[in-house]
């Protein structure tokens, strides 16, 4: 029943700074922050909790008033310190000031026997629920839908990503309990893809309720939506749901323990950061004390995720709900005396245009954040097509989102794509153009018209 | 380069909103990004980390590709010159003579070109584009070695202002621009750009005896009148004067023609250039080649004037057909952009080229009206492509 797919179609961005896999002894970060802006989908934010009030980590603090059944809790107990907010009032940041010790709200094991609505109730109230990630639109799963199947990406292939397996180590139970419940969630299958260029790593070998399928190839080959794509692909109409290896062990932990465990394993890596490595700590930490003494220097770039779809973050900053690695590189902001003209075998590029050398080097790249150039119109073609490794047209659906024309937005493949599937594409494009941003803008278009 | 850098920066002010020159901004951030690479990083969200090559290094790789074209452009027409003439000459005083006409024209066309572009930049207020990079290169390289340099002049503003930027600028255009220049000369002045007259300069010295400034498809096309085979006539043309139409001097380059579109070899070395960077698409290139191949052994088997009856393989040498593959019907914008399309887009010009060569008398040369007429289908044929794609991914919810 599994299937093994081979993609050829991608590009694999080899950078300086992976992280080696060995725990660091870093200072445990001691504020925690929640943000609205880490859930594309949620359209009315409202705060549950006031500055000054105790917390624990499970404890209700944001819902959406569009969809109030799913509640965002707490990932540590403490303080709520600071409920931010921007212009018109706009809610920012929720910040936590953590306990030393994390003590949490019991809810109780969940009993696997009961119905499917119980259980939807049970997970949307516990602060797990957003874990589970609706196709199309990559927006928080609605409790209320009944889904296809459901999609877990077992391997990241994103630059300097964190390796799964060492992530998740010691969370075998816990990963089969999501498994499990995932699984009686749908009416059809859940799908656990697996890096099929290496060995199946063990806590994935042994899972049962689960139709584990191997992917490889370049990357994206481990984003869940370029393997949706080739297994069970959305059309119109269809919703699967997604859950990434770190959301089913949250999950997993919530039914066999009762409890709201927000801690978690996240990767250090970049070509400047003072350390590299794995630390344990929660969801949405303060980033200071991984940077360290990076986050002196002001020429560095800090990013909450990876260099593709992560985010910049200040030296203060949160990491986001769904991020699980810290990258550090250098800024960008220099001027190179025709740098566009020069031969150069040290600058990552897909492409083999004059003097990008590149392609001949085997090793690692260091890169920095500069644009390389300005954004133009689209004018270079067959570029998007040779690195994205599903049936679409990405020239054609970019310019449908363009001229906002919903038909050839929908049949070009926008209910196929969020912005991780294109940042590829944003990477290389040669003419510079904000290709995620376009896409959120083009799903927001279908979702709210 | 700190100096270069201070020059910039001590201008920037009157550029900036409220200085003087606030107007031409978009010339000061074009010039400058000439110089420099810009200092722009990367937004908050999105890609942290950009790929190192962007649109003016996809647009010089283009223009590296075409200099082998130039350079023997240059040395070819100083070579028909002294051969017309009948008086030796050197290799170093057929440069000298070649480059004397070719850059006066290439100089026209890129400071025409690029007025025009600055002007349309500061009106509609957009940034200058590297495309003109590539167009001012082919617009003198497709035009014939002793034009009026008035006439390059207006040729390359109707081509920059009709051709592209009524349509919006670099990106956005139907036709290929330089084709564009090259058809309104042809429409405009057609008594000037075509006959034997052209191709040829002689100076104030009179022809050498038994010369014919015609060209390879002009030959061609009179032998198929007289009805004596193709081949013979080439291969005797100018013969006494060592300058013959043989396949090998077409394929090489010796023969008059316009000053890029000669040698067949020079536009494979740019093809090779264009498709070992990725920067033109094979598909095109050999659909082209393989549809002119095609057609030309369709017309051997009709057979029924000598034109027809030429050996296929030397439509592929002839004329501008092999320039105007590799470089203008590979021009990404007025291409087809599906993968699928530009076989089809590439097959198409070919087989048009040989027929418009073959069967129309009036202008045996096909290639340009080919890549006009197959850029306007491109949309249409992209069309078809995209609706399979839709229809694909329709069918894929019913399985």
């Amino acid at each position: 029943m599994s299937k093994i797919v081979k993609l050829k179609k991608g590009f694999d961005l080899k950078l300086v700074g992976k992280a080696p896999l060995e725990f660091l002894q870093v200072a445990a970060a001691t504020t925690f922050a929640i943000k609205p802006s880490d859930f594309p989908g949620i359209q009315r934010p409202k705060v549950l909790v006031n500055e000054g009030d105790t917390v624990k980590a499970g404890t209700p603090i944001l819902m959406d008033k569009a969809m109030d059944q799913v509640i965002y809790a707490s990932p540590v107990s403490g303080e709520i310190v600071e409920i931010k907010r921007g212009d018109k009032r706009k809610l920012l940041e929720i910040k936590i000031l953590a306990d030393t010790t994390v003590t949490h709200e019991k809810f109780g094991a969940l009993d696997l026997g009961q119905d499917r609505a119980t259980l939807v109730e049970k997970l949307a109230a516990s602060g797990v629920w957003p874990n589970v990630i609706q196709r199309p639109f990559g927006i928080v799963a609605n409790p209320a839908d009944n889904p296809k199947a459901i999609f877990v990406s077992g391997f990241d292939t994103h630059p300097l990503a964190p390796e799964v397996p060492f992530l998740l180590q010691g969370d075998e139970r816990y990963f089969q309990a999501g498994i499990d419940v995932l699984a009686k969630l749908t009416t059809g299958k859940v799908h656990l893809n697996v890096d099929g260029s290496k060995a199946v790593p063990a806590i994935f070998s042994g899972v049962k309720n689960a139709q584990i399928n191997q992917f490889s190839g370049p990357h994206p080959a481990g984003n869940v939506g370029t393997q949706i794509h080739h297994l069970d692909p959305t059309n119109k109409g269809d919703i699967a749901w997604t859950v990434a290896p770190y959301g089913v062990v949250q999950i997993g932990k919530f039914v066999l323990e009762g409890i709201y465990d927000a801690s978690k394993v996240i990767a250090l890596t970049g070509s400047e950061m003072s350390q590299r490595g794995y630390v344990k700590t929660y969801t949405g930490a303060n980033v200071s004390t991984f940077v360290g003494a990076s986050s002196q220097a002001e020429d560095l770039r800090i990013i909450a995720g990876n260099v593709l779809t992560g985010e910049k973050v200040d030296a203060q900053g949160y990491l986001g709900f769904y991020h699980n690695q810290v990258t550090v590189i250098p800024e960008g902001k220099y001027e190179e005396f025709l740098g566009w003209l020069k031969p150069s075998t040290s600058k990552l590029s897909f492409h083999k245009a004059i003097g990008m050398f590149s392609f001949l080097k085997s090793g690692e790249f260091k890169v920095d954040t500069n644009t390389h150039g300005e954004e133009r119109p689209f004018v270079v073609t067959g570029v998007f097509e040779k690195i994205m490794p599903m049936d679409i047209l990405p020239t054609y659906l970019f310019k449908a989102i363009v001229t906002e024309d919903f038909d050839e937005m929908e049949e070009l493949g926008l209910y196929e794509v969020i912005e991780e599937d294109v940042a590829l594409c944003e990477f290389v494009d040669p003419s510079k153009n904000d290709l995620q941003e376009l896409v959120r803008h083009g799903i927001e278009l279908l979702m709210y018209n | 380069m700190k100096l270069l850098q201070n020059l910039f920066d001590g201008m920037k002010p009157n550029f900036e909103k409220g200085g003087k020159w606030e107007k031409f901004h978009t010339l000061y951030e074009g010039h400058r990004t000439i110089a420099f690479a810009p200092d722009l990083v990367t937004k908050s969200k999105g890609t942290q980390i950009k790929d190192a090559t962007d649109l003016k290094r996809v647009m010089i790789t283009v223009v590296i590709a075409m200099i082998p074209a130039l350079l023997f452009g240059i040395l070819n027409i100083g070579h028909q010159h002294f051969i017309a003439t009948g008086a030796e000459g050197t290799f170093l005083d057929k440069a000298i003579f070649g480059a004397l006409s070719v850059l006066p024209i290439l100089i026209v066309s890129y400071a025409v070109g690029l007025l025009t572009e600055f002007t349309f930049c500061v009106i509609r207020n957009h940034p200058i584009s590297e495309g003109y990079l590539v167009t001012g290169m082919l617009i003198a390289l497709v035009m014939p070695p002793f034009i009026p340099l008035w006439q390059v002049a207006l040729a390359t503003i109707f081509a920059v202002v009709i051709g592209k930027e009524v349509f919006g600028g670099t990106g956005m255009n139907i036709l290929n621009v330089a084709m564009t220049a090259r058809a309104f000369l042809y429409f405009a002045y057609p008594a000037q750009i075509s006959g034997d007259l052209v191709w040829t300069y002689l100076g104030d010295k009179p022809a050498v005896d038994g010369f014919s400034g015609a060209t390879a498809l002009a030959v061609a096309y009179n032998s198929s009148v007289d009805g004596t085979p193709v081949v013979e006539a080439l291969s005797t043309h100018n013969a006494a004067l060592g300058a013959d139409y043989s396949f090998m001097s077409m394929f090489m380059g010796w023969i008059p023609g316009s000053i890029g579109e000669t040698s067949t070899l020079m536009a494979l070395i740019g093809a090779v250039i264009l498709v070992a960077t990725g920067v033109a698409s094979w598909k095109i290139i050999v659909g082209g080649f393989g549809g002119a191949y095609a057609m030309g052994l369709v017309m051997n088997a009709l057979q029924v004037n000598e034109f027809m009856a030429m050996p296929a393989h030397y439509h592929l040498v002839m004329g501008g057909l092999a320039f105007g593959v590799v470089f203008m019907a590979t021009d990404p914008v007025s291409a087809a952009q599906t993968e699928l399309g530009k076989w089809i887009y590439g097959i198409l010009i070919g087989v048009l080229t040989v027929i418009i060569r073959v069967t129309n008398p009036a202008y045996p040369e096909g290639i340009m009206l080919a890549v006009l007429f197959m850029n306007v289908v491109a949309p249409l044929i992209d069309h078809y492509v995209v609706k399979a794609n839709k229809t694909r991914r329709l069918q894929r919810a019913t399985v």
